[in-house]
């Protein structure tokens, strides 16, 4: 399979990157992970790439302001191995850990991820659950936008066809806990169902879903169920009955939408078990 | 599919062993220096099989499922039928051809003894794997092994005599490293 011709730039700061994309033929390349098997099956046929993976301060993961800023190029694997998100925030370690495969996580990005907005992406739902906001860079300047206003749609998100997302931002809460478990489609690893939950210690719960509906969503009636609340038995299986209803739950062939809402139930108890 | 990509050539007027005007990539293979122009569109297994003729690498599926074409790229496992050869310049590449040093590889020499390869189609892009879970894990138990292996597809040996081989081979670095 033979990508279509298209010019190649590799960026080497931010400003390069944004003035190379130019007037919407352009599209940026991170790890091509996603982007490169589209390009190979002509689903994109952009006139232009543009390479931010070589940009160094895309790719640094620091602590500023309490939290941790993990930079939008900085790989799967890059983030599953850091000390600094091990230690302060494991569950994106954990779940850098599940993406895909090696070779996946060595090439692929968070920010490419994130930007792609597969419905069935792991981080979308770990940006969620963590209160993460993303920055975001183009001709008219920065802005910052909150993991909860960031995915729109199916493979949509909130960016600019002329925006870069440079990093993102997590807060780091003491004595906070957080797990992410996923059901793996057993061949491409993708989420058939993920759950992402955080408990802070003052008692609020944060709950998302990933693969379970079009878009990646927070799941207020399961959050309501064991926010502020002891997370004993009772209240688990308060938020697992809760939890997929009222959405509008995805169906193909690996799974009907029986099979996933019962998975969702599943996968948010064990989520909660696990941070309890 | 490398049928295709060849009269793909044809039709551009260029032949297998040309390559054409595009983007300059130096990259490092197996220890040698290359200097290329290439499209920016040519694959980099695409670069390694048909411009450097290192056709050790193999394309099994051509979808970013198999890992047969997995090489390394700075160290790390890859999908060269996922990067562009573009991505790859400035780096340093092995592919297996470049893992034997006068005698087998430990990994090989493992693939070899206990038989962890039937038609052998896989066995390149397993070694490759294998060898990044060994830089970073000499003594990995089989769930890692396993786990590590997840994106290398063998559709002829059951993966049982894989794993003894990554053990294999396991054993035999440990070995040398403190005799
Ligand atoms: C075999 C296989 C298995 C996989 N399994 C999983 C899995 O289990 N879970 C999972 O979540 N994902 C999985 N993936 C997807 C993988 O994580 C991709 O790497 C990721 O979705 C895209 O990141 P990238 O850096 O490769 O982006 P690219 O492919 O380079 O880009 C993807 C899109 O995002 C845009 N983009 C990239 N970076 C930015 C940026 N900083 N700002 C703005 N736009 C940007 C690009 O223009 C493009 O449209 C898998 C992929 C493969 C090939
Ligand atoms: S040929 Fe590259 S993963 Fe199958
Ligand atoms: S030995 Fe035949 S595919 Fe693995």
């Amino acid at each position: 399979m033979i990508p279509t011709t298209f010019e190649y730039t590799k960026a080497t700061t931010v400003a390069d990157a944004i003035a190379a994309l130019g007037n919407g033929d352009g599209k940026i390349l991170a790890g091509g992970h996603s982007l490169v098997p589209a390009l190979k099956l002509r689903l994109n046929q952009p006139e232009r790439l543009v390479d931010i993976s070589q940009i160094a301060e895309l790719r640094a993961i620091r602590e500023e302001n309490g939290g941790l800023v993990i930079g939008a190029a900085a790989t799967h694997n890059d983030i599953a191995t850091n000390p600094l998100v091990r230690s302060k925030l494991p569950m994106f370690a954990e779940s850098a850990g599940q993406i895909g495969d090696v070779q996946v996580r060595n090439r692929g990005t968070i920010g490419g991820s994130l930007a792609h907005a597969d419905p069935a992406a792991d981080w979308s739902a770990v940006v969620l659950a963590a209160g993460a906001t993303i920055a975001v860079q183009g001709p008219k300047g920065a802005r910052k936008i909150a993991a909860s206003d960031f995915f729109t749609g199916i493979f949509m998100t909130a960016l600019a066809e002329d925006e870069i997302i440079t990093a993102i931002h997590v807060p780091v809460v003491a004595g906070a806990r957080a797990t992410y478990q996923k059901f793996a489609q057993p061949a491409s690893r993708f989420a058939l169902v993920g759950c992402a939950a955080q408990r802070t210690p003052d008692g609020q719960v944060h709950i998302a879903f990933t693969g379970l509906s079009d878009t990646p969503h927070r799941d207020h009636a399961a959050e309501a169920a064991v926010s502020g609340k002891p997370l004993d038995a009772a209240a688990i299986a308060a938020a697992a009955a809760a939890a997929g209803e009222g959405v509008s739950i995805n169906v193909d062939h690996y799974a009907s939408e029986k099979y996933r809402k019962h998975l969702a139930k599943v996968y948010l108890k064990r989520a909660l078990e696990a941070i309890a | 599919m490398h049928l295709e990509y060849r009269e793909f050539l044809g039709t551009l007027g260029s032949n297998s062993n040309s390559v054409y005007m595009g983007n300059k990539i130096h990259v490092k293979v197996n220890g040698k220096d290359h200097q290329h122009e290439v499209e920016p569109r040519l694959l980099l297994v695409h670069y390694l099989r048909d411009t450097l003729r290192l056709t050790g690498t193999h394309i099994g599926c051509d979808t970013s499922g198999c890992g047969a074409c997995t090489v390394h790229m700075d160290g790390q496992a890859v999908k060269s039928c996922t990067v562009l050869a573009v991505q790859a310049d400035g780096a340093s590449i092995t592919t297996i051809e470049g893992m034997a040093n006068g005698q087998l590889h430990p990994l090989q020499e493992g693939f070899h003894q206990m038989h962890g390869l039937q038609c052998g189609f896989c066995t390149p892009g397993m070694i490759m794997t294998a060898a990044d879970l060994l830089s970073r894990n000499s003594n990995p138990s089989e769930g890692e092994i396993r786990h590590a292996l997840e994106g290398n597809i063998c559709r002829c040996t059951g993966y049982h005599n894989i794993v003894k081989s990554v053990q294999y081979a396991a054993e035999k670095i440990n070995k040398e490293v403190a005799p």
